[in-house]
């Protein structure tokens, strides 16, 4: 149930952002992602989940072990708490939902409908979905956006529980999570050169 | 899958919109025809058919924009692309979802549309079957439409011009039984070729919505 | 012939290349042709003893409703290779190929209306053959629109490419269904390959060679505006490359 990505170059918008990504991430350890705005975290994130193929390079995972987590939360404003976690829970073939809405203090909302939850649950209820989904590798792009403190500790526990039952997860972050076991990966270095030439060949790159 | 189907049908219900929008555009549209034609009854009682498909044919496509677009604002596209669900599965139940809201309500309310346009007695039969046995093929050829134009800005509009002229078979088809049908005669053919249509297109049509909607997700 | 070696013109660089030979050729004997062909057809050949000379007119609309289909028939094969086989060049030809198509289409659609006007007494019916012909007009400025619509360039080339074959069976099935109403004004085919079938010697020669001219008028320009998508989509690349510094 790991993740490895071997000599990984992605792109966005047809132009290489980032090249020759290595790294291996084992159950029960997580590796933070850093690197300015715009650099491609979000593109490596999304590209290890499968939304959009490598340009070059591999991602080897079992393809039952992720689940990705980006800006949006994929919540629908009409139903309720409970039912958003439901459904998800049900997609990934799972019914329990109740320790997720304990584990991100969501049981006093249950029935709330999601539409009159503020920013702050928003996110937290997002989360809480990574819970219900029972897969062992989370892939999180900038999970802790609009938390407050106590709930970016709610999170670290959260992850330090996943990550001691045998789980793993992929972050890309620019606070510190508390994660003191964490691996940081600054991904500045990988940025693609710009090839120098004037020829142009099939890709036009 | 169930679970989506579930899901879609109750945002349908509760964001409003869903089962009464279609209808009462579907009605708007049934209303105006008389005060563009003027109120003969026998000239109403000759187009009628076709009105009322042309009305149920633009009541759907008003509806098909929201398919995806709002699944895609919200990020839950992407969550449902890394789920355990095939893409091909996905967008068929989301056309499901979309006829249960759309089609299926306006093939029900059809009879009193045709009673508006002075319908004869023997075309309501071949009337709610043809849009029975055609508005599926509307919904399926619709998603593959709203997959189409997911990422875009403003796709409502260009949603429209692509899909019309995919819609020209199952019109001319559904069009005829109900004319037909109207007008006495056998609707055997035009029947059996809108079923197949509408067969076809849930069979084989799934497919490339999917391919196009994993392309637009990238 | 090594089949293989065909690949080869679908890189960018290699397909300016050879144009830039072929290009001249091609676009000198496409006005011959269509001079030559144009010429016969008006001043040189009979008038017909029930048509009259409104006849002529089938120098310009059977060309032009020839390719308006087969162009559509070359979109369907180039998007096929793009899919299989990711040739750019192959996507861009098809979207060079779709405002050509769309061109034929309208001018087949208005010399048939100035041709039926006289024949049948009105510029337009709703035969099987005019409408399947304003559905084909219709799914080409679909086909541009969503062409134009989307910024990314391999998207754009992977959803077209669907919705041309998507579209070329949806247009196959309106072609048939509109048969259905089976009324029609518009006479049979005016060329088929049993000779029984064929227009008179006197009218089939010259349409033959503008026909000829049509299609080496269509390679022309298709060949120019195919160079222009690959010059275009090349600055994008350099702009887009610039940008990120």
């Amino acid at each position: 149930m790991s993740l490895r990505v071997c000599d990984l170059t992605i792109t966005r918008g047809g132009i290489k952002v980032l090249e020759g990504i290595s790294f291996d991430l084992r159950p029960g350890h997580c590796l933070v992602l850093r690197g300015p705005n715009g650099i491609g975290k979000t593109t490596l994130l999304r590209t290890v989940a499968r939304l959009q193929p490598p340009f070059a390079g591999r991602v080897e995972a079992d393809e039952d072990a992720l689940v990705y987590a980006g800006h949006a939360d994929g919540i629908k404003a009409q139903l309720s708490v409970a039912e958003n976690l439901r459904f998800w829970a049900q997609v990934f073939g799972k019914t329990e939902i109740s320790p997720a809405l304990e584990a991100f203090d969501l049981v006093p909302l249950t029935d709330r409908p999601a539409g009159a939850l503020s920013a702050g649950q928003k996110r937290r209820l997002g989360l809480a979905r990574l819970l219900v989904t029972g897969r062992p590798i989370w892939v999180l792009d900038e999970p802790t956006v609009s938390l407050d403190r106590d709930a970016v500790a709610m999170f670290a526990r959260a992850v330090r529980a996943h990550l001691s039952g045998g789980g793993a997860a992929l972050i890309a972050t620019h606070i510190d999570l508390g994660l003191a076991e964490a691996e940081v990966l600054d991904v500045t270095g990988y940025r693609a050169q710009a090839a120098e030439r004037d020829d142009f060949d099939e890709a036009f790159l | 899958m169930s679970a989506l189907l579930l899901r879609d049908l109750r945002l349908a219900v509760r964001a409003g919109g869903g089962f009464g929008l279609g209808l009462a555009f579907f009605l708007i549209v049934v209303v105006l025809v008389p005060f563009g034609v003027g109120p003969a009854q026998d000239l109403l009682q000759v187009i009628a058919p076709g009105v009322l498909w042309i009305g149920a044919l633009l009541a759907c496509l008003l509806s098909l924009d929201r398919i995806f677009a709002l699944d895609w604002e919200d990020g839950s596209l992407d969550l449902l692309v890394t789920a355990p669900l095939p893409m091909e599965a996905v967008v068929s139940i989301k056309a499901l979802a979309h006829w249960l809201s759309t089609g299926l309500p306006l093939v029900l309310a059809s009879p009193l549309f045709g009673l508006l346009l002075n319908l004869p007695v023997e075309g309501y039969k071949p009337l709610v079957l043809s849009l029975l046995l055609g508005t599926p093929a509307l919904s399926v050829i619709g998603t593959f439409g709203a997959a189409l134009t997911v990422g875009l800005k403003r796709g409502g509009l260009l949603l429209s011009l692509l899909v019309l002229p995919l819609y020209v078979p199952t019109l001319i088809f559904g069009a005829e039984m109900a004319r037909r049908g109207a007008e006495g005669l056998s609707t055997g053919t035009p029947l059996l070729l809108l079923a197949g249509i509408t067969c076809g297109t849930i069979a084989l049509l799934p497919f490339a919505s999917a391919a196009v909607l994993r392309v637009n997700l990238r | 012939m090594n089949l293989n070696a065909l690949w080869e013109y679908a890189n960018p660089k290699k397909f300016i290349q050879t144009t830039d030979r072929v290009l001249p050729w091609v676009s000198g004997l496409a006005v011959v042709a269509l001079v030559v062909g144009l010429v016969w057809g008006f001043f040189f050949t009979p008038e017909d003893y029930r048509q009259g000379s409104t006849v002529k007119i089938i120098y310009l609309h059977v060309p032009s409703a020839l390719m308006a289909i087969n162009i559509w028939l070359m979109m369907l094969v180039t998007s096929l290779i793009w899919i299989v086989r990711r040739h750019h060049v192959s996507a861009l030809a098809a979207r060079a190929a779709a405002p050509i198509g769309a061109v034929m289409t309208v001018i087949a659609l208005i010399t048939g209306a100035i041709w039926g006007q006289p024949m049948w007494g009105t510029w337009w019916a709703w035969d099987p053959r005019l409408t399947s012909f304003l559905i084909l007009f219709l799914f080409y400025v679909g086909y541009m629109a969503l062409w134009e619509a989307i910024e990314n360039d391999d998207t754009a080339a992977d959803l077209t490419s669907i919705l041309c074959l998507v579209g070329s069976v949806f247009a196959l099935l309106s072609r048939y269904a509109v048969n259905f109403w089976n009324q029609g004004l518009h006479q049979g085919a005016s060329l088929s390959l049993d000779k029984e079938e064929n227009v008179a010697d006197v009218f089939y020669h010259p349409l033959l060679v503008c026909i000829a001219g049509f299609v080496l008028l269509f390679i022309a320009l298709v060949l120019l505006r195919t160079r222009t998508e690959i010059r275009a989509r090349r600055m994008r690349a350099l702009l887009a490359r610039e940008r990120m510094g």
